[in-house]
Order: C-alpha cells, then sequence, then structure tokens
C-alpha cells in the first residue's frame, strides 16, 4: 500500500517533468495493450469528446433548422441520417444531443462527487454520531432502486433536463459517500497522515492536502464507470417524458418524437439510439478497463493474448 | 448468526421506515392540488374544498403523515383516483404480470450469462473471451428503450412473428386465476392456446429485460469462474481423473455461482428500472406502467403506494441475499 502511495506522490512531483510525460504516456501504452475492449473504449470515448466539443464546427445543418421542403427523408448524401417530420437534419440533431449529454453527465457526476466526497471524508474522519447520521442517510437512498427514485423526483419537480440532472445528481452521491468514506477509514491510520497530524497538521489542511488527494484516483475510476450510466438514465426519463422536452435534441427525446413514424422513418429512432447506445457503450469499457487496471487481483487475467 | 439476522431486520425495518417517510414527503411537494384532480375540471370550488376536507389535504404535513402510517399499518395504502380503486387492490392486480416478466428475465439472462461466462473464463485471452467481455458489456449498454423499439421493428411490423404488446391477445379468454402467472396458470388450466398465446407475447419483452442482467451476470461470473479455476480444489479433481464436464458442474459452478447470488440485489434494482420503462413500451399491465403512469397523473396514492411496494420488495430480496449468503459460507455460518 505505501508502496502504491509513494508511486502516486513521485509521479505527481514528476508530472512537470518530461520524464513524468514519458512515464504517463507509457502507461496509457500499456493499459491500451492489456485488452483490445480499453482499446477500443479509449477509442470511442475520444471520438465522442471530439464530436462534443467541436460538433458545432462540423454540424452540416443547424439542428432546430427547420426544412418543410425535405421532410421525412431517408440518409442520403445530403442527410447522412435523414430527416424528421420538419425537415430537420439528424445527423445535425445527433451532434447536438451528444453534446447535452456529455454537459449533463458531466453537471450531474460534479454535484455527487462534490457533494458525496466531502460527505464521505466528514463521515470517515468525525467517526461516532456524525458517521452513524451520515450512514443511515445514505442506506436510506440506497434503499432504493435508484432509477425508480429518480423517476419519482423529476416527476416531482415537474418534467424538465434541469430537474432530471438534479434527480440523478441526488441518486448517486450516497455510492460516493460510501466509497469515499471506506478509503478515508483506511487512510486515516496510514503512515502519512499519522505524520502529518504528529507535525500538528490540523483536520482540514489532512482533509485537503491528503484524504481528497489519496481518494482521487479510485474516484475517477468510479467516475468512467457512472458516466454511461448517467446518460443512460438521462436519456430513458427523457424518453418516458419525464426529462428534457421536444424540441430538444436530447437523444431520447429525439426517440420519443420520432416512435409514432417508427414504421415508416426508421432512421429518426434508429440514428440517435445507436449514437446513445455507442457513448453508453464507450464509458463502460474505458470504466471496466480501468477498474480492471487498479484491481491488482483482477490485473494481468484480462484480455491479453496470455494463456 | 443469529444476532447478525436479527440486526439485518432491524435495520430492514428502519429502512422500510425510512422509504416512507422520503416517499411521503416527496410526494407530497408535488406542485398542484391533489383535491383538484380528485374532484377533476369540472368540479366547482365548494367541491373541491368538500374533497380535501374529507380527506384531510388540509392538515398539517405531520398529522397527514401520521394517518398515512396509520393507515399502512392495517395495509390500507389508500385510493386511487386514476383507476378509482383501492391502491392495494390494483397492486395486487399488477403485481403478477411484473412478477411473470422479471423471472423470466431474470432466468433467460442468468442462463445465457453462465454459458458465456463459463466459456469466456476457460478460454482467457481468446477471442471467444474477448467476444463474451464484449457482448455483456454490450448487453449493459444497449438502452432497453431503443432495443425494444427496433424489437418491436423488426419481429412484429417486419417480419411479424411476434405481437407488439399486452399480456394476450384481444378476444383471448385468460385461464382462471390461480398464481397470476398467465403461463403457468394456463397449464394448470391444461389450455396450450392460451399458454402459446402468453408466451409469443412475452418473447420480446423478455429479451429486451434480459439484456442488462446478462450483461451485470456475465461480468461478475466470468471473474468468479476465473478464480475459482485457480482453486486448489479444481486441480485436485482434475488430476483425480474427473472428466471435464463434472469438474466444471461439481467443482467450478457451483463455487463460482456464490458471488452471482450477491449480485443478484443489484440485478434486482436493474430490473426495476428496465420493468418501468419495458413495460410502458410493450403496454405490458405491470407495477411498473403502473407507476409510470401514476406518477404522470400526479396520482400521489398510487405512485407512493408502488413506490413502498418496489422499495419494500428490494430490501426484502437484499436482506434474503445477505442471508443466503450467510447461509452459503461455512466460515460465517458456524462463526
Amino acid at each position: 500500500m505505501i508502496d502504491r502511495a509513494d508511486a502516486v506522490e513521485r509521479g505527481r512531483q514528476a508530472k512537470t517533468s518530461a520524464g513524468g510525460l514519458r512515464r504517463a504516456a507509457g502507461a496509457v501504452r500499456a493499459f491500451l495493450a492489456e485488452s483490445r475492449l480499453n482499446l477500443l473504449g479509449v477509442v470511442l470515448v475520444t471520438l465522442i469528446l471530439l464530436l462534443a466539443v467541436f460538433g458545432p464546427l462540423v454540424t452540416p445543418q443547424n439542428p432546430d433548422q427547420i426544412n418543410l421542403l425535405a421532410i421525412l427523408q431517408g440518409p442520403s448524401v445530403h442527410h447522412w441520417f435523414g430527416t424528421d417530420d420538419v425537415g430537420r437534419d439528424i445527423f445535425s440533431r445527433v451532434l447536438a444531443g451528444g453534446r447535452i449529454s456529455i454537459e449533463v453527465a458531466i453537471v450531474i457526476l460534479s454535484l455527487s462527487v462534490t457533494f458525496g466526497t466531502i460527505l464521505g471524508i466528514l463521515s470517515g474522519l468525525a467517526g461516532g454520531l456524525v458517521d452513524e447520521l451520515i450512514m443511515r442517510v445514505t442506506d436510506l437512498f440506497l434503499a432504493f432502486p435508484g432509477f425508480i427514485l429518480a423517476a419519482a423526483i423529476s416527476a416531482t419537480l415537474g418534467p424538465s433536463l434541469q430537474h432530471t440532472v438534479l434527480a440523478l445528481a441526488v441518486v448517486f452521491w450516497p455510492w460516493y459517500t460510501r466509497l469515499v468514506r471506506g478509503q478515508v477509514l483506511s487512510l486515516r491510520e496510514r503512515e502519512f497522515v499519522l505524520a502529518s497530524r504528529v507535525v500538528g497538521a490540523g483536520t482540514l489542511w489532512i482533509a485537503t492536502r491528503h484524504l481528497v488527494r489519496n481518494v482521487l484516483p479510485i474516484v475517477t475510476v468510479q467516475v468512467s464507470l457512472d458516466v454511461g450510466y448517467a446518460i443512460l438514465a438521462t436519456s430513458s426519463l427523457s424518453f418516458l417524458g419525464l426529462g428534457a422536452q421536444p424540441p430538444s435534441a436530447e437523444w431520447g427525446a429525439i426517440i420519443t418524437d420520432g416512435r409514432s413514424y417508427i414504421q415508416t422513418a426508421w432512421w429518426w429512432t434508429a440514428f440517435p439510439g445507436l449514437a446513445l447506445a455507442l457513448t453508453v457503450l464507450g464509458f463502460n469499457l474505458l470504466g471496466d478497463g480501468l477498474r480492471d487496471w487498479i484491481d491488482p487481483r483482477v490485473r494481468g487475467s484480462l484480455g491479453g493474448v496470455q494463456e | 448468526m443469529g444476532t447478525l439476522i436479527a440486526r439485518r431486520l432491524a435495520f430492514m425495518v428502519f429502512v422500510l421506515w425510512g422509504v416512507t417517510l422520503v416517499t411521503f414527503f416527496l410526494s407530497r411537494v408535488v406542485p398542484g392540488d391533489p383535491a383538484r384532480l380528485m374532484a377533476g375540471p369540472q368540479a366547482s370550488a365548494g367541491d373541491v374544498a368538500h374533497i380535501s376536507r374529507i380527506y384531510g389535504l388540509d392538515d398539517p404535513l405531520l398529522v397527514q403523515y401520521g394517518r398515512y402510517m396509520r393507515d399502512l399499518s392495517h395495509a390500507n395504502l389508500g385510493f386511487s383516483f386514476m383507476t378509482r380503486r383501492n391502491v392495494r387492490t390494483d397492486i395486487a392486480a399488477f403485481l403478477p404480470a411484473t412478477v411473470e416478466l422479471a423471472g423470466y428475465a431474470l432466468l433467460l439472462g442468468f442462463g445465457l450469462a453462465v454459458v458465456t461466462a463459463t466459456a469466456a473464463a476457460y478460454r482467457r485471452g481468446t477471442w471467444t473471451d474477448v467476444g463474451g467481455r464484449l457482448s455483456a458489456i454490450v448487453g449493459l449498454s444497449i438502452p432497453a428503450f431503443w432495443l425494444a423499439l427496433l424489437l418491436q421493428l423488426l419481429f412484429h411490423t417486419v417480419l411479424g412473428w411476434f405481437p407488439l404488446g399486452g399480456r394476450l391477445s384481444p378476444g383471448v379468454v385468460p385461464p382462471p386465476h390461480v398464481t397470476g402467472l398467465l403461463t403457468v396458470d394456463s397449464l394448470l388450466a391444461g389450455n396450450l392456446g392460451d399458454f402459446t398465446d402468453a408466451v409469443a407475447h412475452l418473447v420480446l419483452p423478455v429479451t429486451t429485460l434480459a439484456a442488462g442482467v446478462y450483461g451485470l451476470m456475465v461480468r461478475i461470473m466470468r471473474t468468479s469462474v476465473i478464480d475459482a479455476l485457480g482453486e486448489e480444489y479444481v486441480r485436485t479433481a482434475e488430476a483425480k481423473g474427473l472428466s471435464r464436464w463434472r469438474v466444471l458442474r461439481r467443482h467450478v459452478l457451483r463455487n463460482a455461482m456464490l458471488p452471482g447470488v450477491t449480485v443478484l440485489g443489484l440485478e434486482f434494482g436493474l430490473l426495476a428500472a428496465g420493468v418501468f420503462v419495458v413495460e410502458s413500451i410493450y403496454q405490458w399491465p405491470g407495477l411498473g406502467n403502473y407507476a409510470f403512469q401514476a406518477i404522470q397523473a400526479s396520482d400521489y396514492n398510487a405512485t407512493l403506494g408502488a413506490t413502498l411496494v418496489i422499495a419494500a420488495m428490494y430490501v426484502v430480496v437484499n436482506l434474503i441475499v445477505d442471508i443466503a449468503y450467510l447461509y452459503l459460507d461455512p466460515r460465517i455460518r458456524y462463526a
């Protein structure tokens, strides 16, 4: 354990130097070589992020541009993914939807990670009554099937994308509190934290200097596992009418829109759904790969070519 | 072990109480006047006030919560103005459809997952393994609502093999109610026509729902089969000259199942979410569809009742899983 903390510390110091960069590049290469699925995940996620950032630059048309002269057209050179019932270009809308999904995932996970991590550190450091209280509250939230709770919350607040984001953040934070608390419980007995305390460091200093940094890797892996689920849940809620509302280009909302035309205009539902499936797949592959990568028990037993 | 179970039970009661607390207060912040919804849009202001008084909707929230808990202790979940029936009656009517759907999905997903996971674990690092792992992640990643629409398009609209939705074709007389599971009841009544019809209606929704179950299970089982394969007792069994099949069945799978049992709780959460989406697309008259319609109609007794029952089942399933785990692991059983 100490070895790894040392390595993390050294890695941090080295990050600015050329040697650190080279080592980071080496780690990435090793991660990609470990399994073909890791490579697939990284490629998909990179592509999706690039399209989300630069999508508006390459988008052939304004995603909300109505063109009544070109309604319900099948895929063609002009409209790669076809058009909908008011002639909007589905490809442009899928690109716009990708940006929405990424933004949504960032907000949901930032909210739940921040809130969950603060409470987790508090719970782990304080112990006693505070710990008990926080843990029982997380138990309560975890006792619900998450999706049902999120659906109920967004319906209660009134269907909109913002409320869906909030509802999913409410569903996600307890997982992070649990995860971080567990880490803090083991970290706070470790030499470098005890040493810091002996030297007279305050609790706040220890929490921000040592704990946050050391729970970061495991939280990052959890985030990478949750991104796909956050995007999927958002779209599912939008599809059910509990999230983003048409004419939003959110993928679930586009599919709801196109659903009644599925027999005549399959491309309207097929392409946004495919984009959603590939996005979730990419993040799940990456998250899965990362989790196995940091888990020494499974490490080395996955993918690759060693028999 | 007795005290462990007792503690779990006490904890379950606490969680269930918390569930009522969260759902109750969540349902009371719903915008809109429930009395107005119950009375209908044509009702006069006087009627609305009357309904408010009858149902005590003007009382302080804590008083209302006290009343709700009192009713709950008599297993009374209140009245649904959406269906104009008791919520308990509704739930009893809709639950079997969901149990049937989720049960078959669990069986199908689990069965396929054991095969894939075993094949992947035995041929670790080969394309079989990569393909198996990929199929699992695809199963977890594919949006259920999208898969449902595609399956409907392909197998109903284009090929015409399976019906679009519902539990039975219109005009088919359902078998006499025994368990509420149509496949079982129709067989009990010896009605093969009903049975075939029920199965045809089950195929698409069960497949949709099974995808996620399969994905989660393959991930867990593959690792546990790999772990089991590395154990001494497996090597011993092989050294004794047992056939590969026997080693797999008696030694590898039997031990690899344990982690599979522990994720049943997780699977249940996944199924609850899936049921919600899948039932609404396939017009499946189950609890998920009921809850969804109740949420949309702001029918809070129905929403509350359905959420409570789902959460209660979730808690109970997790309790059973915990106890089963304690029981299956002799190190804990005899401690």
